[in-house]
């Protein structure tokens, strides 16, 4: 009953192989300069920022009024006019990716086992407008006021769950909430379900959306949003002038396979694999001990067996924090040495989505894989001193990406990485496939 | 697989925070005293709601050790989750401080999270719903702790030393189960040898009661408190909201008995599935949550006949009890009439995301010290609801294989196997 | 006074439970099931908490059936009251 191993794959010429391979077939986006996946990376690729003033609400009294909203949304045409009342915006993101994302993938979720199908995702904070509009009910108004939905519109568990029925998703299903860093928790632990056998595909990913005026409120104390009222100079990380970052909304969803399932069913594309994982916490503050990223980076180097001259880029947690900023590229520099790795923060154009960002950097990522070519880094001109790392600036970077590395780091201490790896069919399979 | 490879998840720590008593001790005196620890609500007001009663735990941040500063600024889940994590470490006999801290790792469970303090900050920031546009300068400096419930998993990372794998599992009232179920995998599959998991949860707060009252969720049994938590009896009205927190430390076997350390139990099995029905409601028929028990039997290698006690979700909501009660007759078939079933909801109430972690805790003391505890308050038989529940009284009996179940919103249906650790002759 | 006509009612159904996505609510619907109309128990109790906020009336949300009978209901507690 090990976790690890699970049960061996039988490949189509009857060999015993590995334990089977997680690998990506679909891709869900909504993003602030982007909805849909084809208008995100188009928008990513020229460098088209979602970052601007706060529309949505007068965010002019406060010191903070620059963000990344998702403001042609259109819910409406997207989703039944039942589910409106019922769900915070993220949810109608997280609903509309899903449904996206298995497009994509060509999956019909009626084409598996009853309990094959899991949604494991993650979030960081939320339906939290939802929640802002019940309290303000609850005490301008009265208790008698707050709406039977908020019993699961605000908490974490709601797009799991959402999906899961709009899908009819009867599997294994989980939400990890770790600030910035859950999705990729979620995402590695879909991959060891999929191994394990409990499960033969899932929609893995997050969203958040808190950009809201209590939302943005109780970010402030923190001191770490950028009170830059200039929306291109709001969220420049590793930048001598780096003070901070914008919060965005949005995130992506992706749909992940067992290798065998997706060819079996034969899948029109498959983006990638998921090749290795690891998590650590950095030490409490005052023990004198290091951060634990790097330990993070390469424990998921190694569960990918990739060696760090391997990996062709790395997407940056990127906070916009100069401390922060240098830690993580002191990281990068100890395992891949000084500027050894392109690296690059493609959410320098959308803000940081909370649970969202890691999600998209990994379908950035994925996309990277395709098209062979590394989005740039927006905003950050002069590099701070400190560790020298490549990063992407400016233009958009030609060059084969077998490996990626995505990096994402939660407030606290959270330290999550994840290598995304080209697909190549395992030998094995090779006789399911037919010709195109 | 098996082998010599084979690791193994053990409990060696449990710490408990629930109403009706400070510590496992008392948990485990109430629960087999079958006494209730339900009440009119007194931390807050319960005037304005449908539901006024609670199982509150009378909490003294001071006595549990935690500084002026942390029972000022921290969240009760958290206060509570530390305390917790402070009695299971301890009662593990684990040295912290000789462990590798990157072999340590933390999953903790929490429904909520800091609600509460979420709730007391909006009354602040928005004068009592007076602005949408809320004041910024009347917000605490904390307050992105409560924004992110993640907070809970870094001050028990911080508490434990872990410096592993950390991560919060927020799944409705299924969290409890659903963190320990990921946590023993940490430990099962390599990625971590020591584990503080477990569940959190401090709901009492004026919207969850209110989000509760708005479906009718809760009991509005408001003249008898005592007497409101009734799972399985034929007038429950709905489950009494509660509060607490149980972490335990769990390790590899053949470490754990390297050590000399007291084992609890093994967490053997674990699955969870989702019913894909609706946000709220459950079906008749229980299909999902008996998959889950089946899966989670099968990776315990266990049987229906090895069951000894299950551990019901028990919520007394009218559809729950017979949510479930189907559900044990449609994975286990006959054996279902025949093992004693319980809740002890109906002692310490429904604290949402921690109770199935704090029903994990009673699974365990039930195997080491051979006694199931009772479903209190049960009087009068539902004909839909027609197992043996364990009225009222513990019940002295060996346990070696116990089952747990939690549903949740959101549709979580999870399954949990603890077994009686193998004697230390034959341990790997 | 305090009664209520069908469109009126479709009117907080609206507002508290979003459009009907099987039914046009401006048809004829009066007595169609909610259920088969899209709507359920949570809706049901949103609608039921709307009646008591706008028109001080409680209909228990397990006493809805149809539109028709609600507006039924409705209004014979109305006038029961103002009687």
């Amino acid at each position: 009953m090990t976790v690890t191993a699970g049960p061996a794959v039988e490949g189509a010429d009857g060999r015993r192989t590995g334990p089977a391979r997680a690998v990506v077939t679909g891709v869900g986006v909504v993003a602030p300069n982007g909805i849909g996946t084809a208008e995100f990376w188009a928008a990513t690729l020229a460098a088209r920022s979602g970052i601007g003033l706060l529309q949505r609400f007068d965010a002019s009294a406060y010191p903070v009024c620059v963000g990344g909203e998702v403001l042609d949304f259109d819910d409406a045409a997207l989703l039944s006019q039942r589910l409106l009342p019922q769900t915070d915006r993220m949810t109608r993101y997280a609903l509309a990716a899903a449904d996206w994302a298995l497009a994509d993938a060509g999956l019909d979720p009626a084409g598996l086992g009853e309990y094959d199908l899991g949604v494991l995702t993650a979030g960081a904070c939320g339906g939290f407008e939802f929640g802002q509009r019940e309290l303000q009910k609850l005490w301008g108004t009265g208790p008698e006021r707050v709406s039977s939905y908020q019993s699961f519109a605000w908490f974490y568990a709601v797009n799991t769950g959402q999906i899961s029925i709009r899908h009819g998703l009867r599997g294994h299903t989980s939400v990890f909430v770790s600030e910035q860093a859950g999705a990729l928790d979620a995402a590695a632990d879909t991959a060891r379900l999929l191994r394990t056998g409990t499960l033969r595909a899932a929609l893995t990913g997050g969203f958040d959306a808190p950009l809201c005026p209590w939302g943005l409120v109780v970010q402030l104390p923190g001191g770490l949003l950028s009170t830059s009222r200039d929306p291109e100079r709001a969220y420049l990380p590793f930048d001598a002038d780096a003070a901070g970052y914008a919060a965005g909304e949005g995130g992506a969803l992706l749909v992940v396979e067992r290798e065998d399932t997706a060819l079996r069913r034969n899948a029109a594309g498959i983006y990638g694999r998921i090749a290795g994982h690891a998590s650590t916490f950095d030490p409490r503050p005052g023990s004198g001990r290091p951060p634990a990223l790097a330990g993070a980076i390469r424990g998921a180097l190694r569960e990918a067996r990739t060696d760090p001259a391997d990996i062709d880029v790395v997407f940056a947690d990127a906070l916009g924090v100069p401390d922060r900023d240098r830690e993580e590229a002191a990281a990068l520099a100890e395992v891949f040495g000084p500027a050894a790795v392109p690296v690059t923060a493609p959410k320098t154009l959308t803000g940081r989505l909370y649970a969202g960002g890691a999600a998209l950097d990994m379908a950035t990522a994925l996309l990277s894989m395709r098209d062979s070519v590394i989005p740039p880094t927006a905003g950050t001109r002069a590099p701070a001193p400190g560790p020298g790392i490549d990063l992407v600036l400016g233009e958009p970077r030609e060059t084969p990406v077998r490996n990626a590395l995505v990096v994402a780091r939660g407030a606290g201490g959270f330290n999550s990485a994840i290598v995304l790896s080209r697909y190549v069919r395992s030998p094995h399979h090779r006789a399911v496939t037919r010709p195109a | 697989m098996g082998g010599d490879a084979e690791r193994r998840a053990v409990i060696t720590g449990i710490g408990v925070r629930a109403p009706g008593g400070v510590g496992t001790e008392a948990f485990w005196r109430l629960l087999v005293s079958g006494r209730t620890a339900t009440r009119t609500m007194s931390l807050i007001d319960p005037a304005p709601f449908r539901s006024r009663v609670a199982a509150e735990i009378d909490f003294d941040p001071a006595a549990e050790g935690l500084s002026p500063e942390q029972a000022a600024t921290y969240d009760r889940a958290t206060q509570l989750a530390l305390a917790a994590t402070r009695e299971a470490v301890a009662s593990s006999g684990l040295d912290t401080g000789r462990q590798d801290p990157a072999r340590v790792g933390v999953s903790i469970g929490t429904a909520v999270g800091c609600t509460a303090s979420l709730d007391q900050d909006y009354q602040r920031v928005s004068d009592f719903g007076s602005h949408w546009l809320v004041d910024h300068t009347a917000t605490v400096a904390q307050v992105f702790d409560y924004f992110v419930p993640s907070s809970i998993g870094r001050d028990v990372a911080w508490e434990a030393g872990a410096e592993g794998p950390v991560t919060v599992i927020s799944t409705g009232c299924t969290s409890g189960l659903d963190a320990v179920g990921y946590g023993a995998g940490l430990v099962r599959d390599g990625r971590a040898d020591v584990v503080v998991c477990g569940a959190t949860d401090a709901p009492i707060s004026p919207i969850t009661v209110a989000c509760f009252d708005a479906i009718k969720a809760t009991s509005a049994n408001n003249g008898d408190p005592a007497h409101a938590s009734r799972p399985f009896d034929r007038n429950r009205d709905g489950f009494v909201l509660g509060e607490g927190a149980a972490v335990f430390v769990i390790e590899e076997l053949a470490a754990a008995y390297r050590r000399g350390a007291r084992v609890y139990a093994e967490v053997r099995g674990f699955a969870t599935r989702s019913n894909a029905y609706h946000m709220t409601g459950l079906t008749r028929h229980g299909r999902e949550m008996a998959e889950a028990i089946r899966a989670a039997m099968r990776q315990a290698r266990r049987d229906g006949a090895d069951l000894d006690y299950i551990n019901a979700h028990g919520s007394g909501t009218r559809q729950n009890d017979r949510h479930e009660t189907a559900a044990f007759k449609r994975s286990l078939g006959r054996r279902a009439y025949e093992v004693p079933v319980s809740s002890i909801k109906s002692m310490i109430g429904h604290s949402l995301g921690a109770i199935g972690s704090l029903e994990l805790a009673a699974c365990a003391l039930a195997i080491e010290y051979g006694v199931i505890p009772p479903t209190a308050n049960y009087e009068e038989p539902d004909p839909e609801c027609d197992l043996d529940y364990v009225p009222n009284t513990a019940r002295e009996q060996r346990v070696d294989t116990v089952l747990s179940v939690g549903s949740g919103f959101g549709g979580f249906q999870s399954a949990a196997v603890l077994c009686r650790p193998p004697a230390k002759a034959v341990a790997p | 006074m305090s009664g209520i006509t069908l469109s009126q009612l479709v009117s907080l159904i609206r507002d508290c439970a979003g459009e009907s996505d099987v039914a046009d609510l401006d048809g004829d619907i009066a007595d169609m099931g909610f259920d088969e109309l899209g709507y359920d128990s949570l809706a049901l109790l949103e609608l039921s908490a709307r009646i008591k906020q706008t028109l001080g009336i409680e209909v228990p949300e397990g006493d809805m059936r149809t539109p028709g009978g609600t507006v039924r209901l409705i209004n014979d507690l109305a006038s029961g009251k103002d009687a």
